[in-house]
């Protein structure tokens, strides 16, 4: 008996046909089945001149957020400070406005680049990362030498709670670079016209709010009514000016109750009467750039921003205007944080990925930017703080720059920060829908925290969702 | 004899297996692996996501932001088609058989056509940015100014979560009604004049001309159009994206399926949440399409 097997040709045309077939369905939408093992070559011999190892002729490939900040900072000061010290390494710049779309796939294909500024509204989020194993340590970045001295850590050149904020699962992976600066922001120009000073209380607030209405020169106050999360910044700030940081902590912490405290009360019945009595008409339906522009035509006086603020607007602000920022005032007379409390937080937040081809190279190109040089012309490029302590020293920059870097000095050990709406997406999103509510009279306060609450108390009980702690 | 059959078959076969093969790949392949991604937990960018049977679905029941979505896709599916149809059949009728003499169209038919037809050939992102101008709340808005101006208060078309979703569904009506135009005329253009010249001869005036000839000879159109529109309903995405405050807000008004898919997807990166999501829409879709082709299946009318 012959056991020879007989291929027909038919038969081994749909072989033939098949094995493609197969092919691409393995290879389509669902992740790799098995991750890319990391061709890491050993790296290059460490020394005090290049901590990590960076191999000399290994290509550089850097990812920039393209948004308020642009990318030419990348292009022409960090990028050509990395090639004095490595010329061979070849750095490929590329940039985008929407990193989660076009890196997403490389994370999953376990080909991403090194560096990433993962900003911006669609940046990929830090916890799947994190949990991935896909973030960089760069625990060895903060012990290195610094880029200008090398008897100073990297860890002493740079704001201590940048290392707090970046730390996701114990590691600290991702670089916060700028130091945003949240506070209400005017023209120092319009005040000085008229008159008009900085409000030191919350009842003075509301007088200097019912004056600029009655002088019916422009509105009392704005925000980006398309992008709500504008004002639970100060509301929060607020809440925790008058009950101290732990209110935020918290929240972040998703405790039993964090938003429906007193503090919170008490700061979003403030807010919920601006809403009611002195917003700029059509507030509720205009976003950021339409309010800030409002804001440089003198149609209103006061609007909540951070420190990007006077980059963004800089083609259409009035040569005379003078950005100026003011801290949120004192609420009740008995707040726990005392008058001049900012919120500040680093952010543009870039990290190395742990599975790319030279992450020693990441983290060198990280170090760079880390440098005097490099943070203080990215200042002054783009008009804001980096968290690179004393960077901007004996620069001339412009007046925002100089009133938020001034209020950061004032507020000394007085600055809060919360995470929450970077850990749950869902939390963040009911939140701006609520603060949108709440602004426009369709909330009550206690139904606008009860509501929140409902929320964060949602996301307590899914276990799905990965919790964190700070 | 045979051997020949046999190579016709064989290249009849050669000509059908690339079709087949890149069907299989890009458009089942993607289906089946959805409905595997939804019974995961993946992240996004795990190679090996964590297999977690239904619990996807059981978190979908009690996920009420998704279940308003849902009911904003059912009330598009009732009232897009309906208002989009009624509206394209008039135009149809009198561009085509409404003008005084009942067989040729009004005054400026032609130019009305062409008319009609722009908003379909603008890419749904400029529509949407377009009416975002004309919806702005103040008095830059081309809808609010001119209001303000007469001293009308304005409305937040956009702004206002009880105006928003109105303002989405005015703007779909708008777009897809000359697409509709279009179609019903052709339809209209093969029904035999003589049939719409006899009625008249017999005293019909132009209601009856529409209700006892249009509309029935135009009913496999109509009901073609009808499926369209719910699909269109149904997987509504871009347009809210797009123009609503928020993705769908303010508040939540004007979420729809798609948008609560990809909201999950890429902005909490919960894709395996996603593709369930994404599985209960795609049988809403099968479900109604089977649905709408059964219900509306009558007797063809021969001419």
């Amino acid at each position: 008996m012959s056991t020879t097997p007989r291929i027909s040709r038919r038969e081994l045309l749909r072989g033939a046909a098949l094995v493609p077939v197969a092919g691409a369905l393995a290879a389509c939408a669902t992740p790799a089945s098995q991750p890319t093992a990391t061709a890491s070559s050993a790296p290059a011999a460490t020394s005090a001149a290049n901590p990590f190892g960076v191999a000399a002729d290994k290509p550089l490939e850097v990812w920039i957020f393209d948004g308020g900040f642009g990318q030419d900072y990348a292009k022409n000061i960090h990028q050509p400070l990395f090639k004095t010290k490595y010329p061979n390494v070849e750095i490929k710049h590329n940039a985008t406005k929407e990193i989660t779309k076009v890196l997403q796939p490389r994370f999953a294909g376990g080909n991403p680049p090194e560096v990433i500024d993962n900003s911006g509204a669609n940046f990929i989020d830090f916890g799947a990362l994190s949990q991935d194993g896909q973030l960089q340590d760069l625990t060895p970045l903060l012990d290195a030498p610094s880029w200008d001295d090398p008897n100073t850590k990297v860890r002493d050149t740079i704001d201590p709670s940048v290392i707090e904020i970046g730390t996701y699962d114990g590691k600290f992976s991702v670089l916060g670079y700028v130091n945003y600066i949240h506070g209400i922001w005017y023209s120092q120009k319009v005040f000085r016209d008229n008159g008009w000073q900085i409000p030191k209380t919350w009842d003075e607030f509301i007088a200097l709010c019912e004056t600029i209405k009655k002088s019916g020169k422009m509105a009392p106050f704005t925000y980006a009514g398309k992008f709500p999360q504008y004002l639970y910044e100060p509301l929060l700030t607020m809440a925790a000016k008058i009950g101290g940081k732990e209110v935020l902590v918290n929240i972040d912490n998703l405790e039993d109750g964090a938003w429906t405290t007193e503090a919170m009360k008490s700061a979003a019945t403030a807010w919920a009467e601006v809403g009611a009595k002195y917003l700029m008409e059509g507030t509720t339906g205009l976003d950021h750039v339409q309010t800030q522009t409002a804001q440089n035509k003198y149609k209103v006086a006061m609007l909540p921003s951070g420190s990007w603020l006077e980059n963004e607007q800089k083609t259409t602000t009035p040569p005379d205007f003078e950005y100026g920022m003011f801290p949120i005032p004192d609420v009740t007379g008995s707040d726990k944080m005392p008058y001049g409390t900012l919120h500040t937080q680093p952010g543009e937040n870039f990290i190395v990925s742990a599975k790319s081809p030279h992450p020693q190279a990441g983290m060198e190109y990280l170090r760079g930017m880390l440098s005097k040089k490099a943070a203080g012309d990215f200042s002054g490029l783009v008009r804001t703080l980096t968290v690179v302590k004393g960077a901007t020293e004996g620069k001339d920059i412009s007046p925002g720059v100089t009133s938020a870097s001034k209020a950061v000095t004032d507020a000394g050990a007085n600055t809060v920060y919360y995470r929450w709406f970077n850990w749950y997406g869902p939390l963040k999103d009911e939140a701006i829908a609520a603060t949108g509510q709440l602004m426009s009279g369709g909330l009550t306060p206690d139904k606008y925290l009860e509501r929140i609450q409902k929320k964060a108390d949602e996301i307590k009980n899914d276990s799905s969702i990965k919790k964190y702690k700070r | 004899m045979i051997f020949n059959r046999y190579r016709r078959g064989l290249f009849i076969t050669s000509f059908l297996a690339a079709p087949v093969i890149l069907y299989l790949v890009y458009v089942i392949s993607p289906y089946i692996q959805a409905f595997y991604i939804a019974m995961t937990d993946w992240r996004g960018v795990t190679a090996t996501p964590r297999f977690i049977g239904l619990d996807n679905f059981e978190r979908l029941l009690g996920d009420g932001t998704f279940w308003k979505a849902v009911s904003h896709n059912g009330a598009l599916l009732l009232l897009l088609p309906l208002i989009t149809i009624v509206i394209a059949l008039f135009f149809a009728f009198l561009l085509n058989v409404g003008g005084p003499q009942g067989l040729t169209g009004i005054r400026g038919s032609k130019f009305y056509r062409v008319v009609f037809f722009f908003p379909q050939v603008l890419a749904v992102a400029v529509v949407a940015v377009l009416f975002q101008q004309v919806f702005r709340p103040d008095g830059s808005g081309m809808l609010n100014g001119p209001m303000m101006a007469l001293g009308i208060s304005p409305i937040g078309f956009l702004s206002d979560p009880d105006v928003a979703f109105w303002s989405v569904l005015g703007v779909m009506v708008w777009q897809a009604v000359g697409f509709y135009v279009v179609l019903f005329s052709a339809g209209l253009a093969s029904i035999p004049r003589d049939m719409f010249e006899a009625a008249q001869i017999d005293g019909a005036g132009r209601l009856s001309l529409f209700f006892r000839i249009t509309l029935p000879l135009l009913w496999d159109t109509v009901q073609v159009a009808w499926v369209y529109l719910g699909i269109l309903a149904l997987d509504v995405f871009a347009i809210v994206w797009v123009m609503t405050d928020q993705h769908g807000g303010p508040d939540f008004s004007t979420t729809v399926m798609a948008a609560e898919i990809y909201r999950n997807a890429f902005q909490y990166f919960r894709f395996g949440y996603a593709s369930a999501l994404g599985v209960v829409m795609f049988f809403f879709t099968v479900g109604f399409a089977i649905l709408s082709l059964r219900l509306s299946r009558r007797e063809r009318i021969e001419y």
